[in-house]
């Protein structure tokens, strides 16, 4: 499999001075076409930080990213945005989807931005939307459909134009469990169909059950990385919404994040 | 792609656009019909001084250029028809009279002007003959009175004045029907010099002896001569008077002024206020709309087409508002009784929409500004 995603030393400071804040710490991570990883980590651990800038709507303070081989902290706004456009999927937490278009539309506006023709759009909008089971939706608007139906048209769109990496931030927060792992597995399932990279930030670890990795974020550090099936398996079965994950001691108690038991899990800032 | 979001959004939401639309639509009527107003009231105060073909005005000096107070006489205008580069000129006299007639219909309070048959003021006829008699009892009146009293051609009609104590009858004859010519806001009747002398209202019904007083000259230049050398030569030449070109003098009567200003201040509001309201409805909506451009931004909608379809909308909206204003004051127009002076004409109403087309843009300028600053990243709720 090639890389799709390369970080190195990647760090993110907000403020000046004393008022600085380091919210990403020295990431490092690669991530191969066809893999599908979710990031974890408790509020502030830098999660977000570190998909606004793979998703090259932040710059990093330090560090390096390259999407398929591009740089990006050599692309001015407007080469950011067109890069946006075409090489990256992205499915948000909330506000998903363009509320006066349809489902197709919404799907379509995707290619309609990288200016493929409207018939091809539509055509590969609604193949896209039928491999995900709205069929009968097409033309329903936003509002007439279910949380989980407005999630698996989000994906739709976060795949529909080809992205070398997409990236989904939450996309299970204002899900039943039900809908959330139906649409976790859609994902899943697209992402490995059809060899993209796959970044989902999320803060239920039940929701980690069909990624190949889980990668554990604390302080804006990486502290752990799983890769192991079996321990991915164990983890996304346990029902608590805290982060069952050890991490060392004196982090664990200033954040009060509950210890699980021992992982067997190698620690490399990079994998 | 600006197109096509922008239309999607006003179509799909267009109950809302209506609304929206519809109060563009009141700001729409509200300022035509105020236009029209200071157009009509302008008409009305200017019409017979706008359409004498000449090109400069003599009145008395020291009079402030007001027209019913100044007073020149015939000898006078001898002098200045003897002036080298003036080609024509012709006395007229102003006063006020009333059209009386025995069926029924109301009275009219006109405008009576004196001119010299065959001189300059008398006006281009639609219909009839000319005045060619000092001493004959002929006049004539403008279309809009002979519509709307049935008047033709060779018609008698009764003019009363007050003369002394009492009223005075008069009978004249309608000898041709010129175009719209108000004055001083009353339809002009038009007539001899002498005829307007025995008729106009004055303290003694007796006849007046002597050459008639007007109260301004009407002045035509030769081609080609200078109009600020041949005022020169004017004052120079000729003693206690004042001369002007047309829109100096309409624009010195009493009362014209501050009429108008009225009137465009009304006007100015109307565009303030609907600079205001496009502004702040297109705000709100933007407003609203930041988590949705903050996601179209982020999944790689450049500012360029976010621009546009913010700018594309407000003007959809607009020229719909517009054209439903347009419908609105039409209808309300034929329902709108004569005597409001109204008077829509192309180019006011021309300004007018062009006006009404540049508050949409400019009103939602802020808003565009706005939805122009969102940034990609309140889509994954962060800010730089």
């Amino acid at each position: 499999m090639t890389t799709a995603l390369e970080i190195t030393k990647v760090s993110k400071i907000y403020g000046k001075g004393d008022n600085a804040v380091k919210a990403v710490d020295q990431v490092s991570l690669d991530v191969k076409a066809g893999e599908f990883i979710a990031l974890v980590g408790p509020s502030g651990s830098g999660k977000t930080s570190l998909l606004a800038m793979l998703a090259a709507l932040l710059s990093p303070s330090e560090g390096s990213i390259f999407i398929d081989n591009s740089d990006l902290r050599k692309m001015a706004e407007k080469e950011r945005t067109r890069f946006r456009r075409e090489k990256i999927g992205f499915t948000f937490q909330a506000n998903n989807l363009v509320p006066y278009l349809t489902a197709l539309e919404n799907v379509s506006l995707m290619l309609k931005l990288n200016n493929v023709g409207n018939k091809e759009s539509i055509q590969k909008a609604e193949q896209i939307l039928v491999r995900l089971g709205l069929e009968d939706r097409l033309s329903s608007f936003p509002r007439q459909l279910s949380g989980g139906q407005k999630q698996r048209v989000a994906i739709a769109r976060a795949l529909v134009h080809n992205p070398s990496l997409v990236l989904a931030d939450e996309p299970t927060a204002s899900l039943d469990t039900d809908r959330a792992y139906q649409v976790v597995k859609t994902f899943s399932d697209l992402i490995h169909e059809q060899g993209r990279a796959g970044i989902m930030v999320t803060h239920d670890l039940r929701m980690t059950k069909h990624v190949d990795k889980i990668v554990q974020m604390v302080d804006g550090k990486i502290v752990n990385i799983i890769s192991n099936q079996i321990e991915i398996e164990a983890l996304s079965a346990n029902d608590s919404f805290g982060m069952p994950i050890q991490i060392p001691q004196n982090t664990s108690s200033q954040l009060n994040i509950p210890l699980a038991p021992p992982p067997t899990v190698s620690t490399p800032a990079r994998v | 792609m600006s197109f096509y979001l922008s239309i999607r959004e006003v179509w799909r939401n267009r109950g809302r656009f209506v609304l929206f639309s519809l109060v563009i639509a009141l700001i729409t009527i509200l300022v035509l019909f105020v236009a029209a107003l200071g157009n009509g009231l302008a008409n009305a105060n200017r019409q017979f001084i706008d359409k004498l073909d000449a090109d400069l005005i003599v009145l008395q000096e020291n009079v402030d250029l007001n027209l019913t107070s100044s007073r020149i006489t015939q000898d006078k205008l001898e002098d200045i028809k003897s002036i080298a580069g003036v080609a024509e000129a012709g006395l007229l006299a102003f006063s006020s009279a009333t059209l009386v007639f025995d069926n029924g219909l109301e009275t009219l309070d006109v405008s009576i002007i004196g001119v010299t048959p065959g001189e300059l003021g008398n006006p281009s006829l639609l219909e009839g003959n000319p005045l060619n008699n000092s001493s004959a009892n002929e006049i004539i009146i403008d279309n809009k009175v002979a519509d709307n009293i049935g008047l033709q051609v060779g018609d008698q009609v009764s003019l009363r004045s007050i003369q002394g104590e009492d009223e005075s009858f008069f009978d004249l004859t309608i000898a041709g029907i010129t175009d719209e010519r108000q004055f001083f806001f009353a339809s002009s009747v038009i007539m001899s010099l002498t005829t307007w002398n025995e008729v106009r209202p004055q303290a003694s019904p007796a006849p007046q002896s002597g050459d008639v007083l007007g109260n301004m000259v009407a002045v035509k230049l030769a081609d080609g001569v200078d109009q600020s050398i041949i005022e020169g030569r004017l004052i120079n030449t000729i003693e206690k008077i004042e001369v002007a070109d047309k829109i100096t003098v309409i624009e010195a009567q009493p009362g014209y002024g501050p009429q108008q200003a009225t009137v465009n201040a009304q006007k100015g509001f109307a565009y303030l206020i609907g600079v205001l309201v496009v502004g702040g409805f297109f705000q709100i909506q933007t407003l609203q709309k930041v988590p949705q451009l903050g996601m179209l931004k982020a999944i790689g909608t450049d500012n360029r087409t976010v621009g546009a379809a913010a700018l594309m909308q407000i003007i959809i909206v607009t020229i719909i508002g517009i054209l439903i204003g347009g419908i609105g004051v039409f209808l309300l127009y034929l329902g709108i009784p004569d005597s409001v002076p109204l008077s829509f004409n192309v180019p006011t109403v021309l300004t007018a929409i062009g006006s009404l087309l540049l508050i949409g843009p400019i009103g939602g300028l802020v808003s565009i500004r706005i939805a122009l600053k969102v940034e990609p990243l309140t889509a994954i709720g962060l800010s730089s």
